[in-house]
């Protein structure tokens, strides 16, 4: 509904729907465990229906609730959800490529929904941005086909944790799906050494610097593995068949 | 009817603040800016091409230090106990990937097989 007609019609909008579809289940059932985190942690169920509904961004939201509840002034709690966002900076810098094409709007709407599924299964897809027309449009329609089906089904099983809040508990443990469809995309980003590294030193400094404010441990882990990877590639570059 | 009305009551819609939903309003807008930072402006530069190649590290990277923490850390603390039923879900999953890879829905078959490890362990024992 947000993205031009000819995105809709091309194939590769099928292609990408389908592939995040795969993941959908367990999206769906993280999006459901937030709605019931944000409807039982002290603001009112209009505010979390909203916030549902709007912010798209679950580790923002769950790091902006407490404050809301607390009162706290309104530049600390966007700063909070800019700083606990700041890994999509990161993601934007390695879209650019890919998207300068577009009229600045499109852009913008197709930011808001690269969410984290959506720019890992993106790029895996599309190791390159495209240089004709013809790639482009494929690789666009790509993305807005995928990004549609995840924010689908988040936003819609999010809102469905807030309305029915009160009879799933926590303790069923459903959120977990979440951390296993992540755990399937990781291992199927896992295609060559210096990739098995990267994830392996995201891991390990991620773990090592959680006691960090407003998971910053993240952005630390991804410029610690960056880096690492880049100096080592040079004696340790996958050989072709590998990459 | 009446039962449904007290429920939405409960929502709070009554002492409704317009500046919680300013702020939830402005924290969509933060969504927008930080994930299309880079390619707000049209101001022509392009990413140096060593940064560009370094990107092909980003995502993993980024995707691992997500996902390890949630399976391996209890409130910010490293787990010191192998009781814990994330383990066995997330090695069953990755073990059904790695069997399956390949296959169009391993990634779907991942996150079956984690669960039919990790409620009943969760639920069943209480790991």
């Amino acid at each position: 509904m947000f993205f031009p007609f000819q995105q809709r019609r091309h194939p590769a909008y099928r292609q990408g729907f389908m592939e995040m579809l795969a993941v959908a289940p367990g999206i769906a059932a993280w999006g459901l465990m937030t709605g019931v985190a944000m409807a039982t942690s002290g603001i009112h169920r209009s505010e979390a229906l909203a916030m549902a509904l709007l912010v798209f961004a679950g580790s923002s939201q769950l790091a902006a609730i407490p404050l809301l509840a607390a009162g706290a002034p309104l530049w600390v709690i966007l700063a909070t959800a800019f700083c606990v966002n700041l890994r999509f900076v990161v993601f934007s810098a390695h879209l650019r490529n890919y998207l300068m094409h577009l009229p600045r709007r499109q852009r913008m709407v197709l930011g808001f929904f690269a969410a984290d599924l959506t720019y890992f299964l993106f790029t895996k897809r599309y190791p390159v941005p495209g240089t004709t027309e013809a790639e482009r449009a494929e690789q666009m329609a790509y993305l807005a086909g995928n990004a549609t089906i995840n924010w689908l089904s988040w936003t819609g099983c999010s809102v469905l944790g807030v309305v029915l809040a009160n009879y799933i508990p926590a303790a069923w443990g459903l959120g977990f799906a979440g951390v296993l469809a992540l755990t399937g995309i990781l291992c199927s980003l896992a295609t060559n050494r210096m990739r098995v590294l990267s994830a392996a030193t995201g891991a390990v400094v991620a773990i090592s610097a959680y006691a960090l404010p407003l998971k910053l441990n993240i952005l630390v882990a991804i410029a610690v593995s960056v880096v690492l990877c880049m100096v080592l590639e040079s004696y340790w570059a996958p050989t072709p068949q590998e990459a | 009817m009446e039962t449904l009305l007290v429920y939405l009551n409960a929502w709070g819609w009554d002492d409704w603040n317009p500046w919680t939903f300013l702020t939830i309003l402005l924290m969509a807008c933060v969504t927008v800016v930080t994930r299309s930072f880079f390619f707000i402006s049209d101001a022509p530069w392009t990413l140096p091409s060593w940064a560009q190649r370094g990107m092909q590290y980003a995502p993993i990277a980024a995707l691992s230090a997500v996902v390890l923490p949630e399976i391996v850390m209890t409130q910010g603390i490293f787990i010191h106990s192998l009781a814990d039923a994330r383990i066995y879900g997330a090695i069953a999953g990755a073990a059904f990937f790695s069997w399956q890879r390949g296959s169009g829905q391993a990634v779907l078959g991942t996150i079956v097989a984690g669960m039919l490890v990790y409620v009943p362990l969760h639920v069943g024992l209480g790991w």
